[in-house]
């Protein structure tokens, strides 16, 4: 019977084309398909907020420079991975990353939790110099960063996008977007309480240090900073059933 | 009786061709767009410099397509002898394939010593940081060495084996050259930081957008040859050949469906998000594996080893069951990549299982392939391109056991995120689609330039045994830095501590990556020395005599094989 079927398809190949197609579609169908419509695939968390313009800038430059070849963004439920970074990843946490950065090699250390770990200044002299903080540390050294001005005249394009997408950004979220940068800089800012109703529990500094310009430093810093810290785990019951997936 | 008079019979099989103008269809809006963007409103974060330097390169390219076009349309009536295999752009693909192997490979090396000496090839500005390189080493030795490697052979093996010219008249011209323009898009991207940032799928929207239209061409082509063949069954090569080129569309269109920020910004944003786009990426990145690097290369398998070993196919059967089981299974084991992740366990588990699965149907594939020696394996003491192809086939047996092994939870929680995954995809990449690769190139270069055979097959054996050696070096390293750092990371001390910092797990790996870099040198300069070997073949030196040219479609060999005819390649 199968290899009736198959004389038939190794002498036409249209139906042949046809017989492939259908034979590869299945598995993609069965393992996709259903992430998208059951509910329990993203639990339901505390805290989650789209990323601030700065941050989704800062994100963007973390991408750009391909990070994510040698860091990962997922804490996995291991003791070991627990205790060195932190409690486990959530699906919540990366539900509006476009693209995802979980990534698949730790050449660094996971970035999932970075957020706080660190100090400004230390993120800066890091990305500047590596090894002048972790004398064996095998990372490039990033010093035009703290150079490069930001360019983000249309980053309220970028939000904008994302909201036809799906990302809760709201109408007066883009709208502001480009003065939100540099507002997320300046603790004195005009604005300083609509962004903070905007974007809850951002945080709001001078970055790199250097209050004339905004940097690529500024970006990359303020997402870093703010990796792992949204959502709000002592809210987040993790033996509950609706989170055991 | 004049001289005149005398002149050949007009062949029946010259006809004129039209093929080329329709092109036009194509380029010129893509060059509007092109244009557009490279000299109009640039936007920020990404699209400025970047878009209009990647507008630029696809300017120039297109209108020197469309050029070439109206000049050849203006000036003669294109003609193709349809009683003559198309074997021009066949040597255009093996030369593609040797420049971009030499390119990715020394990619490699570079990025290989980077890690072993983090200031080496440091330049600031970025473009040669570690991060922008490593898509462009990926990228060039799976899609610029492997494609055209696939595109090449695929050209030549589906016209042998159906016995017609390829179809579409000058469209297999456009498939090579469009791609030979995505390479290059792609490339100069990611050196300026042009990503979207998910591996082995990184190219930005537009590209993807060109290499979609390309791949199309491709599909056409292949499939309209196959359509018009004159031998009654389809070669088993021809099968692996189509699963490859329709599942990559596939996979590639669903995997990078994006929103661009601007019709001129080179930055865009994907459809999907977290889990639902993690998900998405590994079923597109396992199965670049299952299908580019596996499927397709099985087919240069069942051409390449049964042409040069001169015996056939061991079981008809066999190729049946492991073809459909191979491509069934193949897709759901991306999960495999996602274990202990924020992925549900149920796709996990799916994952896993599927991925358990699939050692059998790949070692239907191996074994078809070695068997096919039965009868010939004399032949491996006295000739190096058929040992180089049966060492890939066993290599390939590895990588298909040790993948089943890696993707079983317990097994993964150690091995992931390490060097044992670069140590287990590069067994397959260089054992693998390196060796059956370098066995194909061996083999067409003395075939397409009609020599007798290679310049020198002394040069083979030295190729075969440095690459050899250097992919033991690279392998046992990475598993030696793989499996010691996965057991770093997870130990504790008596008080039940953990027992080091991150980066105390990384100093000892100095050693593994100089001892890989060492490895990847040898892989490197064994290429090397095939390309030598090549040019000097073509260009007719040493033991590499002229034939008389004997390019034409040949009778039917007379069926003397027991097993069904479909089984050996027609010529």
């Amino acid at each position: 019977m199968f290899y009736k079927i198959h004389k038939y398809l190794e002498k036409k190949s249209f139906p042949l084309l046809l017989g492939i197609i259908g034979v590869v579609s299945v598995g993609g169908l069965v393992e996709i398909a259903p992430l998208f419509y059951i509910d329990s695939t993203i639990e339901e968390v505390e805290g989650m907020r789209p990323y601030t313009p700065l941050e989704l800038a800062g994100r963007n430059i973390y991408i750009r420079e391909g990070c994510y070849v040698c860091h990962s963004q997922m804490v996995r439920p291991l003791r070991d991975e627990v205790e060195r970074y932190g409690h486990y990843s959530l699906a919540a946490e990366s539900m509006y990353d476009r693209p995802f950065q979980w990534g698949s090699k730790r050449t660094g250390p996971d970035l999932a939790r970075v957020g706080g770990k660190y100090s400004d200044e230390w993120h800066k002299t890091h990305l500047i110099d590596p090894r002048s903080v972790v004398p064996e540390s095998i990372m490039p050294p990033y010093k035009f960063l703290a150079e490069a001005e930001l360019e983000y005249d249309d980053i309220a394009r970028h939000l904008a996008v994302n909201a036809t997408l799906g990302v809760p950004y709201t109408d007066e979220m883009i709208a502001s977007a480009k003065s939100d940068v540099t507002t997320q800089l300046d603790e004195f800012a005009d604005d300083y309480d609509g962004f903070v109703a905007r974007y809850p529990n951002a945080v709001i500094r001078d970055f790199d240090g250097d209050a004339d310009k905004v940097t690529e430093m500024d970006a990359l810093i303020a997402y870093l900073q703010m990796l792992g810290t949204l959502v709000d785990f002592n809210e987040f019951e993790a033996d509950l059933d609706e989170n055991l997936r | 009786m004049s001289t005149l008079e005398t002149t050949a019979p007009t062949n029946p099989h010259l006809k004129t061709d039209g093929s080329m103008w329709p092109m036009l269809f194509i380029l010129i809006p893509v060059a509007i767009w092109a244009m557009f963007a490279a000299t109009g409103p640039g936007y920020g974060t990404f699209g400025g410099v970047q878009m209009k330097a990647q507008a630029g390169i696809m300017l120039a390219a297109l209108i020197g397509g469309i050029i070439y076009i109206v000049g050849r349309m203006g000036s003669e009536t294109p003609v193709i002898d349809h009683s003559r295999y198309a074997d021009t752009i066949v040597k255009y693909g093996v030369v593609a394939t040797t420049f971009w192997g030499i390119a990715g490979m020394t990619v490699g090396v570079v990025i290989a010593a980077q890690l072993a000496w983090p200031e080496i090839f440091y330049f600031e500005g970025a473009w040669t940081n570690f991060g922008r390189l490593r898509p462009l080493h990926t990228s060039a030795v799976i899609f610029a060495f492997g494609g055209n490697a696939l595109i090449a052979t695929s050209f030549y093996v589906v016209q042998r084996t159906s016995r017609v010219r390829l179809a579409g008249g000058y469209w297999p011209w456009f498939v090579f050259w469009g791609y030979q323009l995505f390479i290059v898009l792609a490339a100069t991207g990611y050196l300026m930081g042009v990503t979207g940032g998910k591996e082995y799928a990184e190219p930005e929207w537009y590209v993807d957008l060109w290499l979609t239209i390309v791949w199309v061409a491709y599909l056409l082509v292949f499939l309209m040859t196959l359509a018009r063949r004159k031998e009654p069954h389809i070669y088993v090569a021809n099968w692996f050949y189509l699963a490859f080129i329709v599942t990559v569309a596939i996979l590639h269109v669903v995997n990078n469906l994006a929103l661009p920020v601007a019709i001129t910004s080179a930055k865009s944003y994907g459809v999907y998000a977290g889990v639902q786009d993690a998900m998405t990426q590994w079923w597109y990145g396992h199965n670049a594996v299952g299908f580019f690097l596996t499927a397709g290369f099985l087919a240069i398998m069942y051409y390449f080893i049964p042409k040069r070993a001169n015996r056939p196919v061991w079981s008809y059967k066999l190729s049946i069951v492991h073809f459909w089981a191979v491509i069934f299974i193949y897709i759901w084991a991306g999960p495999h990549h996602l274990h202990y992740t924020a992925l549900p366990q149920w796709t996990q588990t799916l994952g896993m299982v599927f991925s358990l699965m699939l050692w059998m149907p790949s070692w239907g594939g191996m074994i078809n392939g070695l068997m096919t020696l039965q009868g010939a394996w004399d032949k491996l003491r006295t000739d190096p391109v058929l040992r180089m192809l049966v060492v890939s086939v066993a290599f390939y047996g590895m990588a298909t056991f040790e993948g089943p092994l890696l993707s079983v939870r317990y097994v993964n929680a150690l091995s992931h995120y390490t060097d044992w995954g670069i140590g287990h995809v590069h067994s397959g990449a260089l054992g693998w689609n390196g060796f059956v690769t370098f066995g194909a190139l061996y083999c067409l270069v003395p075939w397409l330039w009609k020599k007798r055979e290679l310049y020198s097959t002394r040069l083979v054996e030295w190729h075969f045994w440095l690459a050899t050696l250097g992919i033991v070096f690279y392998i046992t390293a990475m598993w030696g830095a793989g499996i010691s750092q996965g057991l770093n990371w997870r130990a504790y001390t008596e008080l039940g501590f953990l027992e080091y910092s991150f980066i105390e797990t990384v100093s000892p790996l100095h050693v593994f990556y100089v001892i890989r870099t060492i490895g990847g040198l040898m892989f490197l300069l064994g290429t090397f020395i095939m390309a030598y070997n090549i040019r000097m073949t073509i260009l007719g030196r040493g033991n590499a005599v002229s034939l008389r040219d004997d390019g034409s479609l040949k009778p039917v060999p007379p069926a003397v094989s027991p097993v069904p005819p479909t089984l050996a390649p027609a010529e």
